[in-house]
């Protein structure tokens, strides 16, 4: 087991430096420091101000590794990797904040959003799946469904702008948007927001956890239990759901993920100053260096949910932890 | 060549292929039986989609010259579609709503007054014009991509699958490396390197998008070579390729177009939030409704751009997404035995 | 006479089907008295399988059916579903076919057959766990007290079926279905389950349906047999008289077609044709298109039962004019 975990480790740190391969790719070769400068400072800039641009912001090394004296490190690339390993993030292309220290004021806003969201988009999907499940070829299955294509049908931007409007322009039953830190109020400005982002998830999430529980129900052992004499219920918790928890589980973590694209939307448009908040800035600014470092973030959050997720499965099921 | 030369021969590729696949499917009846039973259960939805197609094909069959209605003269230069065409000259000052006779705001008269089915948009433009305009758009964010991302998919899976080794080591880290990366922001980042456009976006949403589908077909390619039959033809000498042709990839066609009808829809629906972002496609549904949020703040609203653009979007998903439940209902083998 | 422990009569199961319903059981017929082992025998498709179920009322929506099926005089078709969950658990008890994939990967062997026992009796876990272990040891699973911590994967298959056998008489069952319980077996294995279904019959005085396709495992446990096919009973009694003396010509081919009562050198017997589907059953006699004795009345209705004596009958037209010898 321990080698299981040492091995998963070590997998995914070699993913991360893919990732920041791809990264630098993107970054800094397809998109290069000249062209950077160019988009900071406009088109018809002379060569002399993308000169002393670059050299402000740390762009005015080679870009990559050679054997001149000292060029193994002066370059680029190794301090790209250098620096990311390290969560060395710099400075802002645009206003010269550091990065670091913009993502430590984000991340509790974004928490704050993300966890009570994922909890209660799991709980519900998980209730409306098993309950569905039990009434499969039922009238009510089909609604259930038809109710899942529905939302998964309709464009997340649609939903917010439409919560926003139905919710808070007319019925005023939430602000419209906002953030507060004192736990007082909180809850009133992320209530919409979450509200938005489990309604807007669970359609795909319902459907899918559906058919993995239908599966199991049709499954040898469910047959057994039925004929032990076992309620309806108590086949649906201590044997389907049981036995669905690797696909389940799966599911939810990856789940995790989308937490952060899906913020980046809900605290763009809540006005929640959180990490997607600072991401859509980045954006509309052009500021490679912070989108270079939230790409990164979001690729190691997904890295090590993907670890935590197959050591997991170890956990969860006793076939696989006897490997 | 011109670009509109480009869109007509598309557009006698496309109706080729559909004529091909036509006869191909009804000599076919496992085929020609499931399609009839698609059609039984989503024919409306069916329609809806052959609508969509039908407006896009019909956008995209362009052509420079003909008469205009009024129109300074670079536009009688410039290649239009047959939806050009129909809507030519009836551009408003600014909005305007649904068949009304004078604009929204100021009251003025209008050029074309009860013309304008859907109303006009802030700088005057006809929104049912704009409207099936996007359908192409769509259509092309989600179908064109598609329709690269997935046989790239299915080529570095099902090799990677079938020949192991090295190769599968290399196609797997690739995976797992852009799997890694949440698509919507490795979308952003390939976006804001390659710069705006509509070919930019394809591609980024093309590199996105194949990941899924290649680890699929890589995990069923790994089974299926373990088949008797496979094990068969390899000892009888078949060549790897004919291998891989005949027997692998046939048995992946129904993991294929599922795959390509859930994608169709994460396309799409990626699209708009691009555009909510400033980085979307020219002239697409998601554009449209990115322009139309701040008229919804205004007294009174403006809403028909929002309601024209959202319900097209959403019928055209909807459609898709019922037409792929019921093709993949009808093709995996699983759910096939529970109707029975 | 006393009453018969499991008693099934016209038994029909239908299944929906392009709009009509089809059969796939159609009017079967038979009794089993306690103590006593009834082999229902056929090849696959002629519903054997789903007579089982319907005996426990797990057959699978959207099947229906129709009958009667009395545990110990009670008609259990009408009863309702919380009622039957007890005296499925309780007075009925069944082994399936599939002992790979018949217990639940997650739960621990001896977890399983414990919940067996405490859905319908107030024992504390303990106590529970004690008689279990009990179990396991009289259907001779080593170690028991081991075994029982054990994971279904980490069990043979031979085992698996031990423990699915302790699970279906942990409560003591008046009726036991058996539903292929060797099929999935190796043979020296198979010898060994039947072995210890024979003791185990014998001590707990169960009645017995005894599900197969293997007329070796009749042999070995029957005491009476019913051969089915198409949906029908064609040929019942007791096992010595339909094994050594059979009349129906189904159950004469399938004797025939045995490997093991074929010389060397002999060519093998089979019975020409294929077994019709369901979609395909007629009114009349079901066997006529592959029949060596078939004669006109055949196609135009279904043969009534022929007495053979002793409770052995046979229900065929060619049979019935012979007369019972």
């Amino acid at each position: 087991m321990a080698a299981y975990v040492i091995r998963r480790l070590a997998y995914g740190f070699g993913v991360v430096l893919g990732v920041l391969g791809l990264l630098f790719v993107l970054f800094f070769t397809v998109a290069s420091p000249d062209d950077i400068a160019r988009r900071a400072l406009g088109e018809k800039a002379r060569q002399s101000a993308i000169d002393q641009w670059k050299a402000n912001h740390g762009y005015d090394r080679p870009l990559l590794p050679s054997f001149a004296e000292g060029g193994l490190r002066n370059n680029l690339l190794y301090d790209h990797y250098r620096r990311m390993l390290t969560f060395d993030f710099g400075h802002s292309d645009v206003d010269g904040v550091p990065i670091g220290e913009r993502l430590a004021r984000g991340a509790p806003a974004s928490l704050a959003l993300m966890i009570p969201l994922f909890l209660i988009e799991i709980a519900l999907a998980i209730a409306v799946g098993l309950f569905v499940a039990v009434f499969r070829g039922t009238y009510i299955d089909r609604m259930g469904v038809f109710l899942c294509v529905l939302l998964m049908s309709l464009p997340i931007l649609l939903q917010i702008i439409g919560a926003q409007y139905l919710i808070a322009k007319l019925l005023s039953w939430f602000p419209l948007s906002g953030f507060s830190r004192d736990p007082d109020v909180i809850a009133r400005f992320l209530a919409l927001p979450v509200l938005v982002g489990v309604i807007s998830g669970v359609g795909g999430e319902v459907r899918f956890l559906r058919t993995v529980f239908v599966e199991e129900t049709s499954r040898d052992y469910v047959r057994t239990a039925r004929a032990k004499g076992a309620s309806e219920m108590r086949v649906m918790l201590r044997h389907v759901l049981r036995n669905s928890l690797i696909p389940v589980l799966t599911r939810v973590l990856l789940t995790i993920p989308f937490l952060f694209t899906g913020s980046l939307l809900l605290e763009a448009f809540f006005g929640i100053p959180g990490l997607g908040g600072i991401t859509v800035d980045a954006i509309n600014a052009n500021d490679f260096a912070t989108l270079r470092v939230m790409v990164f973030i979001g690729a190691l959050a997904f890295v090590v949910t993907q670890i935590i997720t197959d050591v997991s499965y170890a956990l969860v099921d006793p076939r696989v932890r006897l490997e | 060549m011109e670009a509109h030369v480009v869109g007509n021969l598309i557009v006698a590729a496309l109706l080729a292929l559909g004529l091909w696949a036509g006869r191909a499917i009804r000599k076919n009846r496992l085929w020609r039986e499931a399609l009839a039973e698609v059609w039984r259960r989503r024919w409306g939805s069916v329609l809806v989609i052959a609508l969509f197609v039908g407006i896009a094909l019909l956008d995209s069959i362009a052509w420079i010259g003909g008469e205009t209605k009024g129109e300074d003269v670079v536009a009688a230069n410039e290649a239009r579609s047959v939806i050009d065409r129909a809507f030519a000259g009836v551009a408003e000052e600014s909005y305007s709503a649904p068949l009304a006779d004078v604009t929204f705001y100021e009251k003025f008269a209008l050029n074309d007054p009860g013309g304008h089915l859907l109303g006009t948009d802030i700088l005057g433009r006809d929104v049912l014009y704009r409207t099936l305009k996007g359908a192409r758009v769509a259509l092309l964010i989600g179908g064109f991509t598609s329709a690269i991302a997935i046989p790239l998919a299915l080529l570095l899976g099902v090799t990677a699958g079938y020949f192991g080794g090295r190769w599968d080591d290399l196609v797997f880290f690739v995976m797992s490396t852009l799997a890694s990366i949440p698509s919507l922001l490795l979308l952003i980042a390939i976006v804001m390197a390659l710069g705006r456009g509509t070919w930019q976006v394809c591609f980024a949403l093309g590199v996105t998008s194949w990941v899924g589908l290649s680890r699929v077909s890589r995990g069923e390619t790994l089974k299926l070579r373990e088949l008797d039959y496979v094990q068969a033809a390899r000892a009888l000498g078949v060549s790897e390729a004919r291998i891989l042709w005949r027997h692998i990839v046939p048995n992946l066609f129904h993991l294929v177009i599922i795959t390509f009808v859930l994608l169709f829809s994460g396309l799409v629906i990626s699209e708009t939030i691009l555009s909510y972002l400033g980085i979307g496609v020219d002239g697409s549904w998601g554009q449209m409704i990115d322009q139309a949020r701040n008229e919804l703040a205004r007294e009174p609203i403006v809403w028909w751009n929002i309601a024209a653009a959202g319900t097209a979007i959403f019928a055209l998903l909807l459609a898709v997404n019922l037409v792929g439940d019921a093709l993949r209902d009808v093709l995996d083998p699983r759910t096939a035995r529970e109707r029975e | 006479m006393t009453q018969p422990a499991l008693r099934i009569e016209n038994l029909r199961i239908t299944f929906p089907n392009a709009g009509q319903r089809l059969p796939v059981v159609d009017g079967v017929s038979f009794e089993i008295a306690r103590g006593e082992v009834l082999a229902l025998v056929g090849e696959s498709g002629c519903g054997k399988s789903m007579t089982a179920f319907a005996a426990m009322r797990l057959v699978p929506k959207p099947g229906a059916i129709e009958g009667v099926i009395e545990l110990n005089g009670r008609d259990i078709t009408k009863l309702p579903v919380p009622e039957m969950r007890k005296v499925r658990g309780t007075q009925l008890g069944m082994i399936f076919q599939e002992p790979m994939t018949s217990l639940s990967p997650v739960l621990r062997a001896g977890e399983q057959v414990v919940e067996a026992i405490r859905l319908h009796e107030k024992v504390s876990h303990g106590e529970a766990r004690k008689r279990v272990i009990e179990l396991f040891e009289r259907v001779r699973i080593p170690d028991a007290e081991q075994r029982f911590d054990a994971y279904p994967h980490q069990l043979s298959g031979g085992l698996k079926q031990r423990v699915m056998i302790a699970m279906a008489l942990a409560t003591k069952p008046q009726v036991l279905i058996a539903d292929e319980p060797t099929t999935a077996l190796d043979v020296t294995i198979q010898a060994q389950v039947l072995e210890l279904m024979r003791e185990l019959q014998r001590e707990s005085d169960a009645a017995i349906l005894l599900i197969t396709h293997d007329l070796g495992v009749v042999n070995e446990l029957a005491d009476r047999v019913a051969v089915m096919y198409a949906g029908r009973i064609v040929e019942l009694g007791k096992r010595e008289d339909v094994l050594a003396r059979p009349r129906h010509p189904y159950t004469v081919g399938l004797l025939k077609s045995m490997p093991g009562l074929a010389q060397p050198g002999e060519r093998l017997h089979e019975i020409a044709g294929v077994v019709p589907p369901p979609t395909e059953w007629t009114a009349a006699c079901r066997f006529a298109s592959r029949c060596p004795r078939v004669i006109e009345k055949c196609s135009a209705s279904a043969p009534a039962q022929t007495a053979l004596g002793d409770g052995h009958w046979a229900a065929c037209f060619a049979v019935e004019q012979e007369g019972a010898r």
